[in-house]
């Protein structure tokens, strides 16, 4: 029991907690824009498949990493603008539309991996993200290499939390999309375009979970296979739910799953994995989730217009 | 001269027709670019796709056995969704009932009807156990059913895995399969020399049994109704938490309906690729047939063609086979772009363009 305890304190456990949160973090925050406008995006996990996808092609070709995170971001906007289109210009329903845009992204990020590639026997890799130890922090006892020797997009993907918290809260277009996500019949007359705003939101947040998608292509793996996203996009709306729509505690909804992964990843390695099947840890994460989830919701206050298409004539 | 939209209350039967129609045709469109982005000629691959599905009396026994497990999902959607339970879950509710039923078919010595019998009835209890959780969760603690039906697919997949490949497994094959059910518990095969068995006659009995629940019981209309308005129907006297959670019941029972298909018309076993999605493409299908389970049996029929078709014309041209992801992620997206047409007409107006949009 001590040697686990031990080992959660240290250093290489704490390293990978910040790794695995990273992902999460981006995505959640992403969806967490998206819904504090107003519209739900299931297309998340699809979004972040095909992110993974174009990130990772174009880090092949080009060899240069950014420009793959850059594409990653410009195809998440893409795909997460038809979810606009769809949602906030036609007033479809959010439900199905996301489902489509997860459906759609999936399919043409096999397709066009498979289109490129072909089916090596051994899935092509790149050199991936090396971290980027921060000089005079990274030699700090204990939390130097934990939090100062990680990646760059994990440093950015931290310090989004509180300029996100800023935004929305300090900013005349964070206090918009507010508006426009509780009340937007008076966010209209207020000035404020619904639709603009909305659109807005909606693209920002897909360009978040593309770079969501990225991460793991590029700085978590080396690679990108069909199962790289595994439901971590289903994970991040549930965090959204869990962290109250509020960015810190999205952030720490997202520490938090990324501790129970790190932890069931611990355990499969350690004497455990060889009593237990290794599915039960994989689906410890799946089952701490919900029950975070059941035990929020019941108090959870969403954005008053969530899933509500905007109509000028109609009050 | 402009345009305007115009809220239209009324959608003839010809019009949904004609904008499911339009929504398969306006997908295979699309996708015929991607198809052209392959290499190939996408008449050839189409043509090559259809000829597959439907060319001769064997693919169409093929396409029927694929439709069969995507009927049965397509009905559970369209119950769940009727209801507006957002049951996402049909996948993980197919796997439930592919492992209970398998369970049930395994013992040895029950007469051929009654294991039948049994194992359908342990497939619906399966599935339907599984799709009270997201339900009771929803009306108990308010937790979202998208998002819990989502993560429970995860669930279920990885409790499948982990008994096949521990203290279910296969003690002959070693393979991480289930042991095979009974010989007696196989469905029994309609026509010699093809795969075409009893569960597709199941399957399509199914639909009118559905259509009859939805149409002509109290129940069927509480679910219409609590779908529609459920603040109208706790008016009107409904117990509307009652009646999610038996529609959510009999969404999952018809969801582990198709694992039982699976497991005793075509594998015999619980393996872990018994579903290639079924549950997802369920989604489409319902939403294609607008909620109408009588719909449902073009519209599984469509998608059946289209994964059967997928493989032989990729094999042929060298289109990848997940044309047919994409061909169903961009008909639901079309077929939600048709439902504009079902509320809104298109008029033409007198004045200056724009004047009438307000």
């Amino acid at each position: 029991m001590w040697g686990l305890v031990d080992q959660l304190f240290q250093v290489g456990f704490l390293a990978a907690l910040v790794r695995i949160a990273t992902p999460l973090l981006l995505a959640t925050l992403g969806e967490m824009l998206s819904e504090r406008a107003g519209v739900l995006n299931l297309g998340i996990e699809g979004i972040m498949l095909i992110g993974a996808m174009a990130g990772f092609s174009v880090a092949y070709f080009s060899g240069n990493l950014w420009l793959g995170v850059a594409a990653a971001m410009a195809v998440g906007m893409v795909m997460a603008a038809l979810h606009a289109l769809l949602t906030v210009s036609f007033g479809l329903s959010q439900h199905v539309s996301g489902i489509g845009v997860t459906m759609l992204s999936s399919g043409l990020a096999f397709y066009i991996y498979r289109l490129v590639f072909g089916q090596p026997g051994q899935p092509p890799s790149v050199t991936a993200f090396q971290p980027l130890p921060l000089p005079g922090l990274s030699a700090l006892p204990v939390i130097g290499p934990a939090l100062f020797s990680q990646h760059a997009l994990t440093y950015i993907a931290f310090l989004l939390v509180p300029l996100s918290a800023f935004i929305l809260d300090h900013t005349p277009w964070g206090l918009s999309v507010r508006m426009v996500g509780e009340n937007p019949h008076a966010a209209d007359s207020a000035g404020v375009s619904v639709v603009a705003r909305r659109w807005q939101a909606v693209v920002i947040g897909g360009g978040l979970m593309g770079v969501a998608g990225a991460f793991l292509s590029l700085a978590q793996f080396n690679a990108f296979t069909f199962g790289v996203i595994n439901g971590r996009g289903w994970v991040a709306i549930a965090l959204v739910v869990f962290g109250q729509w509020r960015p810190w505690r999205c952030a720490a909804g997202a520490l938090m799953f990324a501790f129970i992964d790190a932890l069931q990843l611990r355990l499969q390695a350690s004497g455990l994995g060889q009593h237990v099947p290794y599915e039960a840890f994989l689906i410890l994460p799946f089952l701490l989730t919900i029950v975070a989830m059941a035990s929020v919701s019941r108090n959870a206050v969403a954005p008053a217009a969530l899933l509500k298409p905007f109509r000028k004539e109609e009050r | 001269m402009g345009l305007r939209l115009e809220p239209r209350d009324h959608a003839s039967a010809w019009l949904n027709l004609s904008l499911s129609l339009g929504a398969v045709l306006a997908a295979l469109l699309l996708c015929a670019g991607l198809v052209a982005l392959a290499g190939a000629d996408v008449g050839t691959a189409y043509a090559i796709m259809f000829e597959s599905a439907f060319g001769d009396v064997y693919a169409l026994t093929e396409t029927l056995v694929k439709a069969a497990p995507l009927i049965f999902t397509g009905l559970a959607v369209t119950v769940a969704f009727r209801a507006k339970f957002w049951n996402i879950g049909a996948e993980g509710q197919l796997l439930a009932g592919a492992v209970a039923g398998c369970w049930v078919g395994g013992f040895e010595g029950i007469p051929t009807p009654l294991a039948i019998a049994l194992m359908l009835l342990a497939g619906a209890a399966g599935g339907a156990a599984l799709a009270l959780i997201p339900a009771l969760l929803r009306v108990r603690l308010k937790v979202d059913d998208v998002v819990s039906t989502l993560l429970i697919n995860s669930i279920a997949y990885y409790a499948m895995m982990a008994l096949i490949e521990g203290p279910w497994k296969d003690p002959l094959s070693g393979y991480p399969n289930s042991p095979p059910i009974a010989d007696s518990a196989w469905f029994p095969v309609l026509i010699d020399g093809t795969r075409l068995h009893f569960g597709v006659v199941v399957a399509f009995l199914a639909v009118p049994a559905v259509w009859f629940l939805l149409r002509r019981t109290t129940l069927g209309f509480a679910i219409r109704a609590v779908g529609e308005n459920a603040e109208a129907a706790a008016y009107g006297g409904i117990g509307v938490t009652g009646v999610l959670v038996t529609a959510a019941a009999i969404s999952g029972g018809l969801a582990g309906l198709a694992g039982i298909n699976e497991v005793a018309g075509i594998h015999y076993q619980v393996m872990g690729e018994i579903s290639p999605g079924f549950g997802y493409t369920g989604i489409v299908i319902a939403m294609l047939a607008r909620l109408n389970p009588i719909a449902v049996i073009p519209s599984a029929l469509f998608f059946a063609a289209v994964m059967t078709g997928a493989e032989a014309m990729s094999r042929a041209t060298g289109v990848p086979v997940f044309l047919a992801d994409v061909i169903q992620g961009t008909a639901l997206i079309t077929m939600l772009v048709a439902l504009l047409f079902t509320s809104y007409r298109i008029r033409r107006t007198g004045g200056p363009a724009g004047v009438g949009a307000r």
